[in-house]
């Protein structure tokens, strides 16, 4: 039996396994800020916030009104996304003609505020949320036990992805989306709603995030700081990839998934800073990212 | 009225005010911990209402003392807590600090309270150091510490059979002194340690260290972190079947808060040690229903309790003594013998070691939970003696030997 680097290989693909699991969630959340920041512009700061009230809306689905699982995959997104209108109606638009900072600043305060709300009302230890029914135990895989849960995970958030990816690169509403990307004034010229369009995809964005977080309800614990944890993992993801890069955020999102997964079996201590490294050497080297177009 | 009156109107009723607050002795109680991350429901605004509650309960205004509770963020950072700490003592005249959850923000505290002679009353923080190798005279550590949860829970566990381990270890010094004072305990008991492994801190996923736990086929897989992490690391565990596999967990730390999260329908079973529940008997009972209605109906975790016994203590010294001169209230509080509802009497000893019974406890059976927070059966009791670190085995220079 051959061993690498003194790890057998069973385990070793086990960790391939996890790994790809985090990286569909990293992949998933940057998607929807790849998105946002395409079309808007705008660096949304409140994306952690929103996934994590994802969360909190399917935990209340079930203990409240006693909604299952499997709605709630569909109505949080629903429902954040449409808070996430409101809020770019209300606020965001009123500083679309200033400076990237502004509305990086907003979109930061508003998700401290949104993270201290819920924390005064749930505290901060989290809620438990059960796996589905449907969904619990695993298979054993010979190398390791994978739970039916985590492998839905992938599954889900890898259709999700490519669904999103073939809407924006491959239809006709994605072409008017790509169009008023490049040239915002003349694509309103073509008769072509463009503010609206705006509006849609900032909700649209936000409902990727609340999605990720209904994923992660059940496997994670139910907490106001279950975002912010993850977000900034998810901007260093962001950056890699390419900002506003469709394909490149969901391939980064699973590479670098595999690659914290390797580094948690062979230096665990690192495996908090490694994409930041990751993402120091990519600066350094193609500062655009690595699926990004030079401007 | 003009303002130019009422200036003057405050300024002489202060002037007829202040002979009467010269003989009062004012103190400034910070509590410091974590209001806003993994540990702020067992810390956070309830250690607040907890001093509170002290302060009411002693009648600090009667015996001549003007007590304030002012309270802060350290957000789990040694730095900012630093600062925070300083900033007090130098400025706003802070006399004590308590909580402090955190093991690295404490040991960080402990220093800076000894550097300008004041008092810190720990009751958060888990590292034995306090009162081994880092102890200091302005220290008293109240609730409990590494060396009494591995005598507790790690010496529970090999007794019943778990005689090789492997640790899931929070990577900074709480996790670090709770693995290796745990592994001691181990040893001495006859069983093997076969391995440990390092998760950054504060984390999420843990199942990547859980499977690697798993492949080490410990019979115990020692958890030595807390809060948010202890919650995911045991959620995890049961969904990738290691439980179901035959190893079993020993939650090192685990708190009522932490159970309350988890639902008794994940934690059920668990085996850990804490050194007061609030459903022990009367008086905490008593205590914990005056505080659940202080704090949105939360039952106190035993680091609030501790920090309102601790503060009850500082108290009693300081209207003793007349006086808040640190040696001198430091002296008399380990002088006097400990008493309050929470943890019956105790003392202190001469490293800063509270001493007091720790109990272990079963989590029940959702089945068995009457009412909610319904949650312990009591296992055993642990006698201070047997909990704690004896002073013959210290390494605090304060332990003449």
């Amino acid at each position: 039996m051959f061993e690498l680097l003194g790890i057998p290989p069973q385990a070793l693909f086990g960790q391939v396994l996890l790994g790809l699991i985090n990286g569909s969630f990293y992949a998933i959340l940057s998607l929807g800020l790849a998105v946002i920041f395409g079309l808007l512009n705008i660096i949304n700061f409140t994306h952690g916030a929103q996934y994590m009230m994802g969360a909190f809306v399917a935990w209340m689905c079930l203990n409240y009104l006693g909604i299952n699982y499997w709605a709630a995959l569909l109505l949080a997104p629903i429902i954040v996304g449409a808070t996430g209108i409101a809020i770019e109606r209300l606020l965001i638009k009123r500083i679309a003609h200033v400076d990237h900072l502004y509305g990086l600043l907003l979109t930061f305060g508003l998700a401290l505020i949104i993270q201290g709300l819920f924390r005064n009302g749930y505290g901060s230890s989290g809620l438990a949320y059960q796996i589905p029914p449907e969904l619990r135990g695993g298979q054993n895989l010979g190398f390791m036990f994978l739970p039916n849960y985590r492998a839905w995970v992938v599954v889900a958030s890898l259709a999700v992805c490519l669904a999103t990816w073939f809407l924006i690169e491959k239809t006709r509403l994605g072409a008017y989306l790509r169009a008023a990307t490049e040239n915002p004034t003349l694509t309103q010229a073509f008769g072509i709603n463009v503010p609206l369009m705006v509006t849609l995809t900032y909700g649209f964005g936000v409902a990727l995030a609340a999605f990720a977080g209904v994923l992660a309800a059940p496997i994670y614990s139910v907490n106001p700081n279950m975002g912010a944890d993850l977000i900034i993992v998810v901007f260093a993801v962001v950056v890699i990839g390419g900002m506003g890069s469709i394909l490149g955020s969901i391939i980064t999102g699973f590479g670098l998934g595999l690659i914290e997964g390797l580094t948690k079996v062979f230096y665990p201590e690192a495996s908090a800073t490694v994409i930041f490294i990751i993402m120091v050497l990519v600066l350094l080297v193609k500062p655009q990212g690595l699926f990004g177009r030079a401007t | 009225m003009t303002f130019k009156t009422l200036l003057a109107t405050t300024a002489f009723a202060a002037l007829l005010a202040s002979p009467a607050v010269a003989q009062q002795l004012s103190i400034k109680i910070g509590v410091m911990n974590d209001r806003s991350g993994l540990y702020a429901d067992l810390t956070g605004e309830g250690s607040a209402v907890a001093a509170r509650l002290a302060v009411e309960d002693f009648k600090a205004a009667e015996k001549g003392l003007k007590v304030e509770v002012v309270s802060a963020d350290h957000q789990n950072k040694p730095d900012v807590g630093s600062n925070i700490a300083r900033q007090w003592y130098d400025q706003d005249g802070v006399d004590v600090i308590a909580d402090v959850p955190t093991s690295s923000v404490a040991l960080a505290i402990n220093q800076i309270t000894k550097d300008k002679n004041k008092v810190f009353l720990n009751s958060g923080a888990a590292t034995s150091d306090l009162t081994g190798k880092a102890c200091s005279p302005n220290t008293v550590h109240w609730t409990y510490d590494t060396y009494a949860l591995a005598n507790g829970t790690g010496g529970a566990m090999v007794k019943a059979g778990g005689d090789s381990w492997y640790f899931l270890t929070a990577d900074y010094a709480f996790g670090h002194a709770l693995e290796r004072d745990t592994s001691a305990v181990v040893v001495k008991n006859g069983g093997k340690v076969l391995g440990a492994v390092r998760t950054p801190f504060p984390g999420t996923d843990f199942s990547s260290f859980l499977l690697q736990a798993q492949a080490s086929k410990a019979k115990v897989i020692g958890l030595a972190n807390a809060g948010g992490d202890t919650i995911n690391s045991i959620k995890q565990a049961g969904e990738f079947g290691i439980t179901q596999g035959g190893q079993k967990l020993a939650g090192l730390l685990v708190f009522v808060t932490d159970v309350h999260a988890l639902g008794l329908q994940t934690a059920q079973g668990l085996v850990l040690t804490e050194s007061f529940y609030w459903d022990r008997d009367e008086g905490t009972r008593a205590w914990s229903q005056r505080f659940a209605k202080a704090h949105n109906g939360n039952m106190p975790s035993m680091v609030q309790a501790g920090v309102y016994g601790a503060v009850l203590h500082y108290l009693k010294a300081v209207a003793e003594l007349k006086s808040k001169d640190p040696a001198a209230v430091m002296a008399k509080m380990k002088e006097l013998p400990t008493d309050d509802p929470l943890f019956g009497k105790g003392t202190i000893r001469a490293d800063g070691r509270k001493m007091h019974p720790m109990y272990l406890y079963e989590v029940k059976k959702p089945a068995e939970s009457k009412a909610k927070w319904d949650y312990y059966k009591q296992v055993a009791v642990l006698p201070a003696e047997q909990a704690f670190r004896p002073l013959s085995e210290s390494e605090c220079p304060l332990v003449k030997k």
